[in-house]
C-alpha cells in the first residue's frame, strides 16, 4: 500500500522538508523525472505546481504521477482557477488512483497575471471550499451534493497561508477557517520577514491551530539582488525586507548565490526555533539544484527512511 | 443600471459600411445614466457619421430616434411604422435592447454600437462601477454589501486570497481588494464573527441555468 510520505514524516513528530517542481512548458517527462532526481532523498515530498502564475505547462497531475513512479512522494497542487467541480472532483480520485497521496488546495495566481490572459477565470469553488470537498471526499466518502463514492481517495491534505498578505490580522484567522475546512498541513508563502512570521505563528499558537495543523513554512533561495528586488516589487503576496536585499548587494554579484543559500539557511535555523513550525517548503524557482546544498547546510540530512 | 460603453468609431463604420440609409435608435435609460447611448450620444455619433461620410463623398443617409427605453416592445412600437425606410438600425441600446429590436423587427438588420458591460452603480462624474453579476442568489447581507463574486477577481467566497496588499488586488492594483473592504465593513458593523462561517460553493445554476434565465408572473400578464 502506498503511504505519504510526508504524513508518515511528520506523525513521526520529524521536521519535515518539501520542495517545489515546477513542470516544463513542453511534453518531455524526462525534465520532470530529471529535476526529481535532484531532489530525491533531500526531500521528503515534491510539491508539483499547477500551471503557475497562470502560464501554460505540463499538467500537475501527469508530472506527480511521473514523479510516484520514480519513487518520490508527490504532493499534487489543485488550483481552482482552470476547473469546475466535477473536474476538480474527478482528478481528486484520478489522483488516489495513480498514488499520489497529497493534495494541496489553493486559488491559483489570477489568468490575467499568466500567459492566457483572455482564459476564462472558473473559480467554481475557492480554496476553502475545495478543501471541504476533498475531506468530505476522503472521510465521509461523498461527492459535493452528497453521492456516495464507490471507494474514497486516500490524500493527506494541506493548504497554503500567506502570513504576509493583508489584511495582516485576519491571515491567521484565515489559516483557522481552513483548519475548520479540512487542511492537515499547510505551507506558507517563502520567510523573509522573520518577525513578522514570528507574529504569525504566536497567533496561530494563540489559536490552538498548530495542534491540529503542520505549518511547514515557505523558503525561496535568493539568486541575485535583482531577483530579491523583483519578488519585493512586482511578486503578489511577498514581503522581502530592505535588510535582505541590503546583504545581497553587499556581496559581488558572483558571490550572491551563495549569500542567498546562507540567507535561505539561517532562516531554516531560525524558523526550526518557532513553536508550531513542522517544517519548511523549499520553493527553488528554477533551482532545484540548489536544494540538496540547502538542505545539507541546514543539517536537515539524512531525510528519515519512506 | 446596464453599463456600456460606444464601439471603436472605425468598427461602427465598418459594420454599416454597406448600407445607404441608416436609423440610428438610442434608448433614454440606462445607457443614458452612463453616457453611452443616450439622445445626447446618439446625436454625437450621427454627427461623427455624417462629417465621415461627406469627407470620403458617400451619400448616407442618417435619422436619429431614441426610445424611452429600447428594452420594452410597446417603445419599440415607435420604430416599427418607419424601419423599413431604412436598410440598417444602429442600436445604442444595451444588449437587451438590440435583441428586443430584433424580436419585434424579425426582417431588419440591427447593428449594436455599443458593448454592454455590466450592472453597475454611478460612482461620481464619468465612473461607473460593476457591481452585480446577476448570479440570481443574493448573498451580500453576508458580505457586508460588497459582492464578492463580482468585485473579487476571482470570486471567492471565503477570501480573501494570499495576494491582497496594502488593500489592492494583486490581479488589478488599480482596484481595491473586496475582501479588505468586506473585512474592513464587517468590523465597522460589529459583525466580524461571521467570517468565521465556511460559505459553501454557489449554486451557479441560478445564474447559467438551462440557457436565458426567464421570469414569468402569472399577477402581471394581461
Amino acid at each position: 500500500m502506498i503511504e505519504s510520505r510526508l504524513k508518515k514524516v511528520l506523525t513521526m513528530g520529524r521536521f519535515a522538508v518539501t520542495a517545489e517542481c515546477g513542470p516544463p512548458k513542453g511534453a518531455d517527462p524526462e525534465v520532470v523525472r530529471k529535476k526529481g532526481s535532484l531532489l530525491k532523498g533531500f526531500v521528503d515530498s515534491v510539491n508539483v505546481t499547477d500551471n503557475q502564475t497562470g502560464v501554460v505547462r505540463l499538467s500537475s497531475l501527469a508530472s506527480c504521477a511521473i514523479l510516484r513512479r520514480e519513487g518520490l512522494d508527490p504532493v499534487l497542487q489543485m488550483v481552482t482557477r482552470d476547473r469546475n467541480r466535477i473536474a476538480l472532483q474527478s482528478d481528486v480520485l484520478g489522483a488516489s488512483a495513480l498514488g499520489i497521496r497529497n493534495i494541496l488546495c489553493l486559488s491559483g495566481d489570477h489568468q490575467g497575471l499568466g500567459n492566457q490572459p483572455e482564459a476564462k477565470g472558473v473559480f467554481d469553488l475557492d480554496s476553502v471550499q475545495l478543501l471541504k470537498v476533498v475531506r468530505e471526499m476522503r472521510d465521509k466518502g461523498i461527492v459535493l451534493g452528497g453521492d456516495a463514492l464507490s471507494s474514497v481517495p486516500d490524500l493527506f491534505i494541506g493548504a497554503v497561508e500567506n502570513p504576509f498578505g493583508d489584511p495582516m490580522s485576519y491571515r491567521a484567522a484565515r489559516l483557522a477557517k481552513k483548519v475548520r475546512a479540512g487542511a492537515e498541513f499547510v505551507q506558507t508563502q517563502c520567510v523573509y520577514n522573520l518577525p513578522r512570521f514570528k507574529a504569525f505563528m504566536t497567533e496561530v499558537t494563540d489559536k490552538g491551530l498548530d495542534k491540529k495543523v503542520a505549518v511547514l513554512a515557505g523558503i525561496t533561495p535568493l539568486k541575485s539582488v535583482r531577483m530579491a528586488e523583483y519578488m519585493a516589487k512586482s511578486v503578489a503576496g511577498i514581503d522581502v525586507p530592505e535588510e535582505v536585499i541590503d546583504r545581497l548587494k553587499g556581496v559581488p554579484a558572483g558571490q550572491q548565490r551563495a549569500e542567498g543559500i546562507r540567507i535561505a539557511v539561517e532562516t531554516i535555523e531560525a524558523l526550526k526555533g518557532i513553536k508550531g513550525v513542522r517544517g519548511v517548503h523549499i520553493m527553488a524557482i528554477e533551482w532545484e539544484e540548489a536544494v540538496p546544498e540547502l538542505v545539507e547546510k541546514a543539517g536537515l540530512l539524512p531525510r528519515p527512511e519512506g | 443600471m446596464i453599463s456600456a460603453e460606444r464601439k471603436p468609431f472605425e468598427e461602427i463604420k465598418a459594420s454599416i459600411s454597406r448600407y445607404k440609409k441608416v436609423l440610428i435608435v438610442g434608448c433614454g435609460t440606462c445607457v443614458a445614466e452612463c453616457a453611452a447611448g443616450g439622445e445626447k450620444e446618439v446625436a454625437l455619433l450621427a454627427s461623427q457619421l455624417r462629417i465621415d461620410a461627406s469627407r470620403e463623398g458617400s451619400k448616407i443617409e442618417f435619422k436619429e430616434m431614441t426610445l424611452d427605453r429600447q428594452c420594452v416592445y410597446e417603445f419599440i412600437d415607435q420604430v416599427t411604422p418607419v424601419a423599413d425606410k431604412y436598410d440598417v438600425i444602429l442600436s445604442l441600446g444595451c444588449g437587451a435592447g438590440v435583441q428586443a429590436m430584433a424580436e419585434v423587427l424579425p426582417k431588419v438588420h440591427i447593428v449594436p454600437a455599443l458593448n454592454t458591460t455590466a450592472i453597475a452603480e454611478t460612482r461620481e462624474a464619468g465612473v461607473w462601477l460593476e457591481d452585480c453579476r446577476g448570479c440570481g442568489d443574493c448573498k451580500l447581507d453576508s458580505f457586508a454589501d460588497i459582492c464578492p463574486i463580482t468585485r473579487c477577481a476571482k470570486g471567492l467566497f471565503n477570501g480573501p486570497c494570499g495576494g491582497s496588499k496594502e488593500g489592492r488586488c494583486e490581479a488589478d492594483p488599480d482596484s481595491p481588494c473586496a475582501w479588505q473592504l468586506i473585512l474592513t465593513r464587517l468590523e465597522e458593523t460589529g459583525r466580524l464573527a461571521s467570517l468565521d462561517e465556511i460559505y459553501p460553493p454557489a449554486n451557479w445554476a441560478k445564474q447559467q441555468g438551462k440557457g436565458p434565465r426567464k421570469i414569468v408572473r402569472e399577477d402581471q400578464r394581461a
